[in-house]
């Protein structure tokens, strides 16, 4: 399987998207783990690279996937890179939503939703642990973090206007 | 309860036009998240759904693995026009997206090692972490809120094991997902607070 990065591509991400809990951000730091740490795709940068520019892209933050592919095998690598991301987990949503209709009150219903929810929650915090660590090497950078954590808790402004100041003071070179 | 099962109580059903154009302007107007743009085009545009069942909605393709988003797509382009439905949500969703990030993919590759490139994005990182920390307190905050319960520790155990262990997210889920499922079934009063995160998030 670790001959053809195609193949890899496929099994890891067809994988990764029947586990990931609570979305793309949740399988962040197993996409880290496969892509820089066992696989030697591309290194820490890179792969922060990339997720700030999924982050800023329109569109759904599962387009990581795409460049991650793109990255290790050209177009093919992101064809294959996102079909199997996406892929299976439509197969489950397909079906899941109509037995789910149905079963609206079932007591089991409610115990596998009650209990994914903590594991989720779980799982998008190691993202943002794993993010954080990879991106803050610096104090100021740690500041920008915490800055962020701050304005967007207490306000509404939208996001992008966070990253924008980010870009900013990463371009002045002070992180 | 609604009292017709696979008729939605919205006043018209979409075409498979209109929602293929509904996902794809979702898809490009929601930088930076694009849960507030999807509720206003399906609830308070069109009104295909009402809030209820939208938020419903939202929460089982949260609860689903693998991206929110397109879960949402398959489930809501489905109920509406069965799987041709779904693949025309899909197309409209991710098409604009990854023509866009191809682009960007081919700078990357070609300009990926600039050093004010790299000054940048790793800002842009900085902060989109810390959206990151800020959608988990507001996620965490009805699951903290009470005591500590059965659901505070699985949802640890589940950091400890991914961001720190660095164990495969596979093995992690395989163990805990039944664990927590079987705690949420035996003790359902805080299985109820867990609930609540999820109502709340959309």
């Amino acid at each position: 399987m670790n001959d053809n990065p195609l193949l890899a591509l496929f099994a890891y991400f067809a994988m990764l998207s029947l586990f990931a809990v609570g979305g793309a951000n949740a399988a962040i730091p197993e996409m880290h783990r496969i892509a820089v740490e066992m696989m030697h795709w591309m290194d820490d940068r890179q792969f922060v690279d990339m997720f700030a520019i999924a982050q800023m892209s329109p569109g759904p933050n599962v387009i990581i996937v795409t460049l991650i592919g793109y990255h290790v095998a050209g177009f093919a690598g992101a064809g294959v890179a996102t079909v199997a991301m996406c892929g299976p987990t439509c197969v489950v949503a397909f079906f899941a939503t109509r037995t789910w209709d149905r079963f609206k009150d079932a007591p089991w219903r409610i115990a596998i939703q009650a209990g994914l929810v903590p594991v989720s929650l779980g799982l998008i915090a190691a993202s943002a642990f794993v993010l954080a660590r990879a991106a803050d090497k610096n104090i100021y950078a740690g500041v920008v973090t915490a800055v962020t954590v701050l304005v967007a808790a207490f306000t509404r402004i939208n996001p992008l206007w966070l990253f924008a100041g980010g870009g900013v003071l990463g371009l002045s070179g002070w992180l | 309860m609604s009292e017709s099962a696979d008729l939605p109580s919205a006043p018209e059903r979409p075409s498979l036009y209109e929602l293929f154009s509904a996902f794809l302007i979702v898809s490009v107007s929601g930088l930076g998240g694009a849960l507030p743009w999807a509720r206003r085009m399906i609830v308070e545009q069109k009104g295909w759904m009402t809030t209820e069942e939208f938020n419903e909605a939202f929460a089982l393709s949260q609860f689903l693995p693998g991206p929110n988003l397109v879960n949402f797509a398959v489930v809501f382009g489905s109920r509406f026009g069965g799987p041709a439905g779904a693949v025309v949500a899909i197309i409209g969703l991710m098409g604009p997206p990854l023509v866009i990030v191809m682009v960007l993919a081919i700078l990357y590759a070609r300009f990926g090692q600039l050093e004010v490139l790299g000054r940048i994005l790793s800002g842009i990182t900085a902060a989109a972490a810390g959206l990151l920390i800020a959608v988990v307190g507001k996620m965490a905050m009805p699951l903290f809120v009470k005591r500590w319960n059965w659901a505070t520790g699985i949802a640890i155990l589940a950091f400890v094991a991914v961001a720190i262990m660095r164990w495969p997210l596979p093995y992690v889920f395989i163990v805990l997902a039944p664990v927590a499922v079987a705690l949420a079934w035996f003790m359902p009063a805080a299985a109820a607070n867990a609930a609540k995160t999820k109502a709340a998030k959309p």
